[in-house]
């Protein structure tokens, strides 16, 4: 009998020793290039978004990724809402009426061209992915509405995306057309380096750098993945304060029910 | 635990209700003064956890199902429009996808529990039996909830998993092609498909809580099994379920709501794949199709099987195993503590399990493939060579003479008529 449990403990050991081997190796070679974290503004749990910070990343949005991708989950009115950028109602309607709209059809049964308004989807940039592939070298340019959470590392991701782009070490095979990129898997990324020093003028003070449009840009497209993340934490933080209460009641209430029991027990031994 | 009914009708309406639908007393005598044994720990807090999640599901997947739309182009969409337009629509897909899990998560103690306590055996086989059932229809549901996303990885994971019945082609020619693209409804995973998995994840959970009915009717025929896994012997070995169960069990789901909470309002995609925020492509496919967490561990067993068909009854085998373990456990006592030598299979077996969730994860090649036939060849070795061989050569210890002694010592006087607490009497301490 003894032996047998001596048995069971090494075949234990011999089963634990190598998992936990390979889970360190995997920790480093990872399945794709490792993302370094951010801090932002937004993590739980008591984290919110950066107004300035989502307005300035709409900029971005808008002066440069928008002339290559959608955003078909969103529209302008989202622009003001609640736990956004919280533009101004009369901003939004600036905002959605320098986009020119496909509406239609009229009366004579035409399709006709009109500026935007706030409850309008934000324009797509191509009418379709096969013109989307045909001005883009037979790359599709990827919808961004949830694209903060449609990869691993989300906003980490798309931050060290858009900082990635250097010279492809020496000896690396590069394809024709394609640019190398330390963030993206694989490292050959069709999309050119998006942004650059100064493109677009910041006003509120915040320097006009890589950097921060990447930083921007990123956060606005977390909120546009999340929209309702500093909702969630909110209601989140009175349910938790809640619950913990609660606990404590259900806590005590159960030792104070059982403390019958033990009473009893103690008179019966008497 | 059968026993005679106590309810005593007091009003008028309820000697009417009781002369005609007795529910009034069904209640009383089954849920509020139902002899259930003194020492039942938390480990057996899980199957009002469970009964809970599953309302919880059900109540919000019928007000999700009133938002979304099973269709290739509308479902995506549908989801994104919930979590944005619909009121408090995220936090009902949130709790519904975050539900699942914990819903799993709960159905894994409690079976692990059942397994190391030896609830399943005698007199309370058909209970086991009808809870391998439930989980099973818990694995058919989730899958088919899953489907429904329509992101990326629900469309492959749906592509792969009903793929497997084509297996069957290699033995009977055809016949594997022919089941497949009538499950699917056409030659491809497509609208057809999406339309039947989402009219069946409607149905399942109302089965599902059919069969938690006969569950628990099941289990009112003996009662509940206990740590000692000895019968309960006198009415001292008992206390009435109302109110030292329900207060415990409610503790118990406190917290268990409070890492429900931490999930759901801070880390609602952790469980999750980020894959499925992109919109199901039938002509992409993803480097990695992993299912969900829950999964992971019957995956493992299905790819550490070089064989397709033979993989499919692994993965089929890892779940339909435990039907038969009633019958595979040959122990003459119940719970493991008492049980020596069974007691560090157990334990391996809980690691394997673990460690075979991780491997399923992984590509399978390289050491993972050669751990993953390991641990599955030890998942199987468990239920089909420990559970029949350890349980005959094993001396178990010495059981304790009844529940009341093994909570308060051999030498305890044990007054063989003593009626269960109701109301506080005098004053004294014992265990928790």
């Amino acid at each position: 009998m003894r032996h047998l449990s001596t048995f069971a403990a090494a075949l234990l050991a011999a089963l634990i020793v190598p998992g936990a081997a390979l889970f360190a190796e995997d920790a480093g070679n990872g399945h794709g290039p490792e993302i370094k974290a951010q801090e932002w503004s937004f993590a739980p749990p008591f984290g919110h978004y950066d107004r300035a910070q989502l307005q300035r990343g709409y900029r971005v949005y808008k002066d440069i990724c928008a002339n290559c991708h959608s955003m078909r989950l969103l529209s302008y009115r989202n622009l003001g809402e609640p736990g956004g950028p919280e533009f101004s109602e009369k901003a939004v309607d600036v905002l959605a009426s320098q986009a020119q709209i496909t509406d239609g059809p009229d009366d004579k049964g035409q399709m006709f061209q009109r500026p935007g308004r706030a409850s309008d989807r934000f324009r797509s940039p191509y009418p379709n992915d096969a013109a989307a592939r045909a001005a883009n070298n037979g790359a599709l340019p990827p919808d961004l509405s949830v694209m903060a959470k449609a990869r691993p590392g989300g906003p980490d991701y798309i931050y060290a995306l858009l900082t990635g782009y250097v010279p492809p070490p020496e000896g690396f095979e590069m394809t024709q057309g394609m640019q190398y990129n330390k963030a993206f898997p694989g490292h050959q990324i069709a999309m050119p380096n998006p942004l650059v020093d100064g493109v677009i003028p910041y006003t509120d003070g915040t320097k006009p750098t890589v950097d921060n449009y990447a930083r921007d840009v990123s956060a606005f497209l977390m909120w546009a993945a999340e929209p309702k993340l500093e909702e969630r934490y909110k209601l989140g933080a009175r349910i938790m304060i809640f619950l913990l209460v609660f606990a404590v009641i259900m806590y005590l209430s159960k030792r104070a029910v059982w403390a019958r029991l033990h009473r009893r027990d103690h008179a019966d031994a008497t | 635990m059968a026993h005679s009914s106590t309810y005593k009708p007091s009003t008028g309406i309820e000697r009417w209700f009781d002369s005609r639908l007795p529910l009034p007393r069904m209640m009383h005598d089954q849920f509020m003064v139902f002899p259930t044994p003194r020492n039942l720990n938390y480990w057996w807090t899980f199957g009002g956890i469970l009964s809970f999640m599953l309302a919880v599901q059900i109540v919000t997947g019928i007000v999700l199902a009133m938002h979304y739309v099973p269709t290739t182009e509308g479902a995506f969409d549908s989801i994104e429009k919930i979590m944005r337009d619909v009121n408090w629509g995220w936090l009902l897909r949130y709790a519904h996808a975050v539900g699942a899990s914990m819903f799993f998560l709960a159905a894994y103690f409690h079976t692990f529990r059942g397994l190391y306590y030896g609830s399943y055996k005698a007199p309370r086989e058909i209970l086991w039996i009808l809870g391998v059932l439930i989980l099973l229809l818990m694995i058919a549901t989730a899958f088919m909830g899953y489907s429904l996303v329509w992101g990326q990885m629900s469309f492959w994971a749906v592509t792969v998993i009903t793929n497997l019945f084509s297996s069957l082609d290699t033995l009977i020619p055809g016949l594997g092609t022919t089941l497949v693209q009538w499950i699917w409804g056409g030659f491809s995973v497509g609208a057809p498909t999406l339309n039947r998995l989402f009219a069946l994840h409607y149905l399942f959970p109302f089965i599902i809580a059919g069969v938690v009915i006969l569950h628990i009717w099941a289990l009112h025929i003996p009662g509940n099994n206990n740590p000692t896994g000895v019968d309960v012997k006198t009415p001292k070995d008992t206390v009435p379920f109302h109110p030292y169960y329900t207060i415990k069990d409610g503790f118990a789901l406190v917290m268990f709501l409070i890492l429900f909470g931490v999930l759901l309002f801070y880390a609602p995609n952790f469980l999750g794949h980020a894959d499925n925020y992109i919109e199901a492509n039938p002509l992409q496919t993803p480097p990695h199709i992993v299912p969900e967490w829950y999964f992971l561990p019957f995956y493992a067993i299905l790819r550490a099987i070089p064989d397709k068909l033979l993989g499919v009854i692994g993965l089929i085998g890892g779940i339909g195993v435990l039907f038969f373990v009633p019958w595979l456990d040959t122990s003459r006592v119940r719970s493991t503590s008492y049980r020596p030598i069974y007691k560090w299979f157990f334990w391996l077996f809980v690691i394997d399990c673990v460690a075979l969730g991780y491997l399923g994860a992984q590509a399978p090649e390289g050491w993972y493939l050669f751990f993953g036939r390991l641990c599955t060849f030890y998942y199987f070795a468990f239920f089909l060579i420990v559970m029949p061989v350890v349980g005959l050569i094993e001396r178990p210890k010495k059981l304790p003479g009844s529940i009341t002694q093994s909570v308060l010592g051999p030498d305890s006087k044990r007054p063989a008529e003593a009626p269960p607490p109701r109301t506080a009497a005098t004053a004294g301490e014992g265990v928790a």
